[in-house]
C-alpha cells in the first residue's frame, strides 16, 4: 500500500469510527465497497424474491380489504427492491450486472423466501414473523456508515413496521376465529418459526464476515444478539395470541433476563442456502423466467426512448437554407 | 329506470373493476421489469377500491344486506356482469397493455359521467376519485401502446396481434341493453352512443402515433354483461372464492 493510500484508509477509518456518513464520491477501500455491494444486493434480491411466497396469496385472499392490504404490501417489497437496487448503484455496479448474479444464481437471498406458504395465516405469520425479524436486522441499519444505504433504510423500515402490524393483526384475526382459523394459524407459527430464528444468520462464533463489518459501522449488533431480542420480543406476542411456539426448550430464564431457546437445525440452514430448500428452485425460475419473458418489452422501451431522442435532436436542429 | 336496474348498473361498474384488477394482480412479482410490477400493482389496486365502492353501493341499492364480500366471493359466474373484455387471460404483457388500454379507453368516457350526474351522489363520490386514477390508467397503457408499437419490429408485430385479437370484445362495451338505456335516459349513464364515438376518437389517436393498425373488423363477442361468460371466467373465480366458501363461517 503507497503512503497515500495508507492516508486515505486511516483517514477513512477515523471519520466511519466518528459516525459520520460515506458519500457515493468519497474515497472507501475496496473491501467496503465490496461487502456493501454484496450486503445491499443480497438485500434487495430478498425484496423481489421475497414478492413470490405472498403474491401466491393475492388472488386468493378471503376479502376485498385483505386482498388490497396484502397487495399493497407486495408492491411495498418491489419498491424496497427499487430503493435498494438504486442505493448499490451509486456503488458502481448496475442493476442489469446484479440481476445475472441473481438468475444465475451467484447471488444469495434471504434464505427465509425458499420456504413455502401453504395456508393464507402464512400472511399473517410471515408479517408477523418475518418482517418482524427483517426490522430488527434493518433498524440498526438506518445508522449504517454508507450514506445512500441509510437512508433507503429509513424508507423501508417505516413500511416494515406496517407490516409487521398488519400480519400481527391476521394472526389475531385467526387465532380469534373459528377452530379451522385456529388450527391454520397455529400450523402457521409451527413453519415459520425456526427458519425466522435462521433468518439473523449462523452465531456469531460462525459468521464470517461479522467483525469487519461491525468496525465500518455496517453492523451494529450480532447475530444473536439480535436472534435473543427478536425472540424476547416474540414470546409475549404469541401467548397474546394463544398459540405455541414450536420449542419445548423455550423458557424465561430469570437470572440472564432473558428467554432459553433449543437449539437451531443449521443443517437445515446450510442446505437451504445450498440451494436445497423447498422452493429454492421454483423461486429462482419464476424471478428468471418474469426477467426472460420481459425481454421484448424491455428491448422495446428502449427502442423508443432512443428513437424519441433522436426525433428530438433532429427536430431542434436548425434548418439547412 | 327501475330499482332492479340501477342496482344493476352498480354491480357492472363493480365487476368490471374487480374481474381486472383480479388479473392484473396475478401479474405482480412476475412483471418485466420492477417498476412495471409496482405499477401494474398501482392500477389493480385503484381497480380493487373502486369495486368495493361500487360493491357497497349496490349493496346498499338492493337492500338485502349484502356487503362488498358477499357479492365479491358468493356470486357464480353467471351471476357476475362484466365485459369479457376484462375477464380476458393475461397474456404476455402485450395483451394486458392492449386489454388494459382499450378498458382504460372506455372506462375513462364512462367514469367522467358518472363523476359529474346528480342522479345518484354516492356513485358520483366513487366516480369522482376513480376519475383521476382511470386517467393515470389511460396514460400509463397509451404510453405502453407507443412503446410496444414504435418500439422494436418484434414488439411491433406481438402487439399488433394482441390488438388483433382482443378488438372483437371491446365492441361489448357499446352494446346497449334495457339497463344500458334506462340508465342513460335517467342520467346516471352516458349514452352509449356517444361514448363509441369518444373511444374511438382516443383509441384511434394512440394507434396512430404507436403506427399500429386499427382492426377493421367489425365483429364484437358479447355475453358478459348478461351473465353468459368465456371459460376463463369460472377458473378465475373458483381461484378467488376458494376461502370464503370454503370457510362460510369465518371472518378473515
Ligand atoms: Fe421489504
Ligand atoms: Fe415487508
Amino acid at each position: 500500500m503507497s503512503p497515500v493510500e495508507m492516508n486515505l484508509e486511516a483517514r477513512f477509518e477515523a471519520y466511519v469510527a466518528d459516525e459520520k456518513k460515506i458519500e457515493p464520491k468519497d474515497w472507501m477501500p475496496d473491501a467496503y465497497r465490496k461487502t456493501l455491494i454484496r450486503q445491499i444486493s443480497q438485500h434487495a434480491h430478498s425484496e423481489i424474491v421475497g414478492m413470490l411466497p405472498e403474491g401466491n396469496w393475492i388472488t386468493r385472499a378471503p376479502s376485498l380489504k385483505r386482498k388490497s392490504i396484502l397487495l399493497a404490501k407486495v408492491q411495498d417489497e418491489a419498491g424496497h427492491g427499487l430503493y435498494l437496487y438504486s442505493a448499490c448503484e451509486t456503488l458502481g455496479v448496475s442493476r442489469d450486472e446484479l440481476l445475472d448474479d441473481l438468475h444465475s444464481g451467484k447471488a444469495k437471498y434471504s434464505s427465509i423466501f425458499n420456504y413455502p406458504t401453504l395456508n393464507w395465516a402464512d400472511m399473517g405469520a410471515i408479517g408477523w414473523l418475518v418482517d418482524g425479524a427483517a426490522i430488527m436486522n434493518q433498524v440498526p441499519l438506518c445508522k449504517c456508515s454508507y450514506g445512500p444505504y441509510a437512508r433507503a433504510m429509513v424508507r423501508v423500515c417505516k413500511e416494515e413496521s406496517f407490516h409487521q402490524r398488519q400480519g400481527f393483526q391476521i394472526m389475531l384475526t385467526m387465532a380469534q376465529g373459528t377452530a379451522d382459523q385456529r388450527a391454520m394459524a397455529q400450523d402457521a407459527l409451527n413453519r415459520w418459526w425456526w427458519p425466522s430464528l435462521m433468518m439473523f444468520g449462523p452465531s456469531d462464533a460462525e459468521s464470517p464476515h461479522s467483525a469487519q463489518s461491525m468496525k465500518w459501522n455496517i453492523k451494529r449488533f450480532s447475530n444473536d444478539e439480535l436472534r435473543q431480542k427478536f425472540v424476547d420480543m416474540t414470546v409475549p406476542q404469541a401467548e397474546l395470541l394463544g398459540l405455541t411456539i414450536p420449542d419445548p426448550d423455550l423458557r424465561w430464564n430469570e437470572e440472564r433476563g432473558h428467554h432459553d431457546f433449543g437449539p437451531i437445525d443449521w443443517t437445515e440452514f446450510q442446505e437451504v442456502v445450498q440451494g436445497n430448500g423447498p422452493c429454492n428452485k421454483e423461486r429462482l425460475a419464476a424471478r428468471r423466467s418474469a426477467h426472460e419473458r420481459g425481454a421484448w418489452v424491455r428491448e422495446a422501451a428502449a427502442a423508443y426512448a432512443e428513437k424519441q431522442a433522436q426525433r428530438k435532436t433532429s427536430s431542434t436542429e436548425p434548418h439547412a437554407a | 329506470m327501475t330499482a332492479e336496474q340501477h342496482f344493476q348498473v352498480a354491480l357492472r361498474l363493480g365487476d368490471d373493476a374487480m374481474i381486472l384488477g383480479q388479473r392484473l394482480a396475478e401479474w405482480c412479482g412476475h412483471g418485466p421489469v420492477l417498476e412495471e410490477d409496482i405499477a401494474m400493482s398501482n392500477i389493480a389496486l385503484d381497480l380493487l377500491g373502486q369495486a368495493r365502492g361500487y360493491y357497497s353501493r349496490a349493496g346498499a341499492l338492493e337492500g338485502l344486506g349484502r356487503d362488498e364480500d358477499q357479492l365479491a366471493f358468493f356470486r357464480t359466474d353467471q351471476e357476475y356482469r362484466n365485459h369479457l373484455l376484462v375477464e380476458r387471460p393475461n397474456g404476455h404483457f402485450g395483451d394486458t397493455m392492449v386489454r388494459q388500454f382499450l378498458f382504460d379507453a372506455f372506462s375513462l368516457e364512462r367514469t367522467q359521467f358518472l363523476a359529474n350526474q346528480t342522479v345518484d351522489e354516492d356513485m358520483a363520490a366513487v366516480a369522482a376519485k376513480a376519475v383521476k386514477e382511470v386517467r393515470y390508467h389511460f396514460s400509463h397503457s397509451s404510453q405502453w401502446m407507443l412503446r410496444l408499437g414504435d418500439g422494436t419490429e418484434e414488439s411491433h408485430r406481438k402487439v399488433q396481434q394482441s390488438l388483433d385479437d382482443l378488438w372483437p370484445y371491446a365492441g361489448e362495451f357499446f352494446v346497449a341493453d334495457d339497463i344500458d338505456e334506462a340508465a342513460s335516459l335517467a342520467g346516471l349513464l352516458p349514452d352509449l352512443s356517444h361514448v363509441a364515438h369518444a373511444w374511438h376518437a382516443r383509441v384511434s389517436e394512440v394507434l396512430i402515433q404507436a403506427t399500429l393498425q386499427k382492426p377493421t373488423t367489425t365483429w364484437s363477442q358479447r355475453g358478459g354483461k348478461h351473465g353468459i361468460h368465456s371459460e376463463h371466467l369460472g377458473f378465475l373465480l373458483a381461484e378467488m372464492q376458494v376461502l370464503p366458501r370454503t370457510y362460510p363461517d369465518a371472518a378473515w
